[in-house]
């Protein structure tokens, strides 16, 4: 009976979860007489400007997560093997940015790069993309760290292995799944922010959140439900394989 | 030993040069910005003021705080009481089918809350599923007006918070040792007392990481009730926004981010003097 009773709430949060998902999935399928169709499919291949700014997502998402994930691990590594000057307020920094809501680096590098007199652009996004990104990949990789014998270092070190050998050879290996998983991370969170991106684009460099936003303040259009289709399920093949690459390893 | 200093000091300095350019400056700048005056022509004017300050608590800001802060409570407790009792559940499965439940929380809190704020608009709008299904069984005659209400907006930010809420309680809730509340039961308590004496006291962190999840995305994702709820429910983020792009007052606008930066503050504070420091957990 007690079994019943979870089992029951439990698929009442998950019918709550993707019952608006599905309904979004078949409506993308249905004309305004609700038969089936492909017709916002079409629509949605010929919009140009959709894939131009597809394009620009995808670039800024890759080269976000990149560069988030090698500072991220840096900087991971840093926290975690050296003592220096300052180290409190690096981490306190970064662990702050956590919990900052997006809005606040949105707003601050808006201040900074107007101030400084940056275009508003390709790389305004990606410093605030990378911003974004960086504490979450540090957190990662740092509790992996953790988790990591450091005699292992200590005994690459005695024999003889310089700083650099131990990271090429011993530490990025040891970390290669994490590093993996968090650079997915990074490309979602990219790919999917819109707070920050909304303060921080430029006429010249548009994003996919962005000129989703905008075609759903003008108003309905079909096409977003086939262009929200092809996104969820871009999502979801991605999780898919973050999970299968966590598993096999 | 030179090539190992070499490196040490160039990994430092790329990392805290990164944090010092595109962290900690910009938040002196809001700081700075926040007593600047503002001027209609060049976003602001380096002339020291109080006035930013001073209008924060004028009645029109201080109605939108209380807004804010209402919509964002009442966000956080449906979350919490409809992921509190689900991530409990998900916890007592069985491990085979534990983790597939658990992606299934996954995938809907990866997956971008635009497009879901989207979705909670196909369903709710006027010739949406709810109304459809409503008319067609003769329940409402009229097709009920949810778009561009206050329960639109509670609605579709609930919807996108809920996965934050379930899962850190979950990731919490998997740690618990579960004998303790057998013990508990066998002691004589009965299941009020041993959830409220056991099982919330050792989920605290949980709830209190699920909180600051939603809490703040609560009162900031402007888009939300940007797109559910009209003109009508201003939230913080809302006012953050419209008073940087549309006003072009940003001195006004550094000040408003910063009361929001202090509502997040006084969240952190409370926690860390109500909880001992063995119970924290890393946020």
């Amino acid at each position: 009976m007690k079994k019943m009773l979870q089992r029951s709430y439990l698929s009442f949060i998950y019918l709550l979860l993707y019952i608006p998902l599905f309904i979004l999935i078949v409506y993308s399928f249905l004309d305004s007489n609700k038969h089936f169709t492909w017709q916002w499919y079409h629509v949605m291949l010929a919009d140009t400007q959709l894939w131009s700014v597809t394009g620009n997502s995808f670039l800024l998402a890759i080269s976000a997560a990149t560069l988030a994930t090698s500072l991220g691990t840096l900087a991971a590594i840093v926290l975690i093997r050296y003592r220096f000057m300052g180290k409190a307020i690096l981490s306190s920094t970064l662990m702050s940015y956590i919990i900052l809501p997006d809005l606040l680096i949105g707003i601050s590098l808006l201040i900074l790069m107007h101030v400084f007199n940056v275009t508003f652009g390709y790389w305004t996004l990606l410093i605030g993309h990378v911003t974004l990104c960086l504490p979450f990949v540090t957190i990662m990789i740092n509790s992996r760290l953790h988790d990591l014998d450091s005699s292992l270092f200590e005994s690459a070190k005695d024999l003889g292995a310089s700083e650099l050998v131990l990271y090429r050879q011993i530490i990025l290996p040891l970390l290669f799944t994490v590093i993996v998983g968090s650079w997915i991370m990074s490309f979602t969170l990219s790919m999917d922010d819109m707070i920050i991106s909304f303060f921080l684009a430029g006429p010249s460099f548009q994003v996919l959140p962005l000129y989703i936003y905008s075609l759903v303040r003008l108003g309905i259009t079909p096409e977003i439900n086939a262009i929200c289709s092809v996104l969820f399920f871009a999502t979801l093949v991605l999780i898919i394989c973050s999970q299968w690459s966590i598993r096999k390893r | 030993m030179l090539k190992d200093n070499i490196f040490k000091f160039s990994a430092i300095g790329i990392v805290a040069g990164w944090l010092f350019l595109f962290a900690l400056l910009p938040l002196l700048g809001i700081i700075v910005f926040s007593f600047l005056q503002h001027d209609a022509n060049h976003f602001y004017i380096w002339q020291f003021t109080w006035q930013n300050y001073q209008q924060l608590l004028s009645l029109p800001y201080l109605k939108i705080f209380w807004h804010s802060i209402k919509l964002a409570f009442s966000v956080t407790l449906v979350c919490l009481i409809l992921g509190y009792p689900f991530a409990y559940c998900l916890t007592k499965l069985t491990p085979k089918y534990k983790s597939l439940m658990a992606l299934l929380v996954v995938i809907p809190f990866w997956t971008s809350s635009l497009l879901r704020s989207f979705a909670i608009i196909t369903l709710i709008q006027a010739n949406g599923i709810i109304n459809t299904i409503l008319l067609n069984l003769h329940i409402i005659h009229q097709p009920l007006q949810l778009m561009y209400t206050n329960l639109a907006v509670l609605i579709g930010l609930v919807y996108n918070l809920l996965p934050f809420v379930i899962l850190p309680l979950f990731a919490n809730m998997e740690k618990l040792d579960l004998r303790l509340l057998e013990a508990a039961r066998d002691l004589g308590a009965n299941q009020l007392t041993v959830f409220m004496r056991v099982l919330l006291p050792l989920t605290r962190s949980g709830i209190f990481s699920a909180v600051l999840l939603t809490f703040l995305p609560a009162m900031t994702l402007f888009y939300i009730p940007d797109l559910l709820g009209g003109a009508k429910s201003l939230l913080l983020g809302n006012v953050i926004q419209m008073t940087f792009l549309s006003a072009r007052n940003w001195p006004m606008g550094a000040a408003l981010g910063i009361s929001l930066t202090l509502i997040m503050s006084l969240l952190l504070i409370y926690y860390l003097r109500s909880t001992p420091k063995q119970q924290r957990e890393a946020l």
